[in-house]
């Protein structure tokens, strides 16, 4: 459960990012999420909906996209999906395979704002 | 009102990676080698490193501990047992550990004049996976007592270790633990990772274990 403290990360990411758009408010928010991430989405939309309380963020939504695990198999050489987490072998081949490419990521990837216009 | 989407490409927890590679280029320049020890509460990291604390400093290395968990110092105490310069982390609630706070407690530790500093992660199979702390290796551990399975239950952890230790099978067969089923677990979720039986008891695979830190240390 360490959700909260990833969801205060992107409250402070955001809001240093706001600064540059005065007045602006936040309608979403998208994350790349990796599975291999230890991160569940529900807990982190529970805790967004707290966390964002009182901050340029609130009311705004929560994209979560969850990225599939990918790694490298050297018998096939080529990156391939990796369907289960129980088992980390080559879709293909059987192989095991050890070599990630993706599955990891927590990031931040856009968010959408509404800006307000500048009185000419 | 217009819309505009702005790219933001950031690592959420951006801060913590910075913090942790900062870390890592520090203990490369000292020379150290850092281990990050992570497995479910129970699993007996402690007396695995109190044991592994010991025979370094029994055959001359010098080797730090940091030890996390939510409340007390009574991990702090049964390592410093050891004779290793050893400082508890109190995490107060937090269920990991984060690089900020390994570097807060080095405070006054001259690096330059250890070999080994292990860090013993909070009891959790889930949060530590995300949070680098500057280590070189990452050691997930399991016990003969927690059901072989685990690694398939937590594969988020499993998965990002460099090297995996059983601890207590001088208790294997009295709990009866499967040993292929456990290897095979562990090799389904990181496949040709380095696997270490020991008893921090009987000192079972202490030697080997011992080889293995002596080893990675000279292959900096």
């Amino acid at each position: 459960m360490h959700e909260l403290s990833i969801v205060s990360s992107i409250v402070d990411s955001v809001t240093e990012t706001l600064a540059a758009y005065p007045g602006a408010r936040v309608k979403e928010v998208r994350l790349r999420v990796g599975a291999l991430a230890s991160v569940v989405e529900d807990s982190l939309q529970f805790c967004y909906g707290i966390a964002t309380e009182g901050t340029p963020l609130e009311g705004s939504v929560l994209i979560v996209r969850i990225l599939p695990v990918r790694m490298h198999c050297d018998r096939c050489a080529q990156d391939v999906e990796i369907a289960s987490l129980q088992s980390f072998r080559c879709p293909h081949c059987e192989a095991p395979v050890s070599d990630l490419r993706q599955g990891r990521e927590l990031e931040i990837d856009s968010i959408e704002i509404d800006e307000v216009e500048e009185k000419v | 009102m217009t819309t505009r989407i702005v790219e933001l490409r950031q690592g959420i927890l951006k801060k913590n990676d910075e913090l942790a590679r900062g870390l890592r280029t520090r203990f490369e320049a000292a020379g150290v080698l850092v281990l990050n020890l992570v497995s479910s509460p129970g699993t007996g990291k402690t007396e695995f490193l109190q044991r592994t604390l010991s025979q370094l400093i029994g055959s001359g290395s010098k080797a730090a501990a940091l030890v996390g968990d939510l409340e007390t110092d009574n991990d702090a105490r049964r390592l410093a047992a050891s004779g290793a310069p050893v400082r508890q982390i109190n995490t107060h609630g937090i269920c990991h550990l984060e690089a900020e706070m390994v570097s807060k407690h080095l405070d006054g530790w001259n690096l330059a004049d250890l070999d080994y500093l292990f860090i013993e992660n909070v009891g959790n199979l889930v949060c530590p996976s995300s949070y680098d702390l500057g280590e070189k290796i990452r050691v997930a551990l399991l016990s003969v007592t927690e059901g072989e399975d685990k690694p398939l239950k937590y594969p988020t952890l499993y998965n990002s270790a460099d090297v995996a230790v059983i601890t207590k099978i001088d208790i294997a067969d009295a709990v009866g633990f499967d040993r292929a089923a456990a290897l095979k677990n562990i090799n389904e979720i990181r496949p040709g990772v380095r696997i270490f039986e020991t008893s921090a008891r009987t000192g079972a695979g202490m030697t080997e274990w011992l080889a293995y830190l002596a080893q990675s240390r000279l292959a900096r």
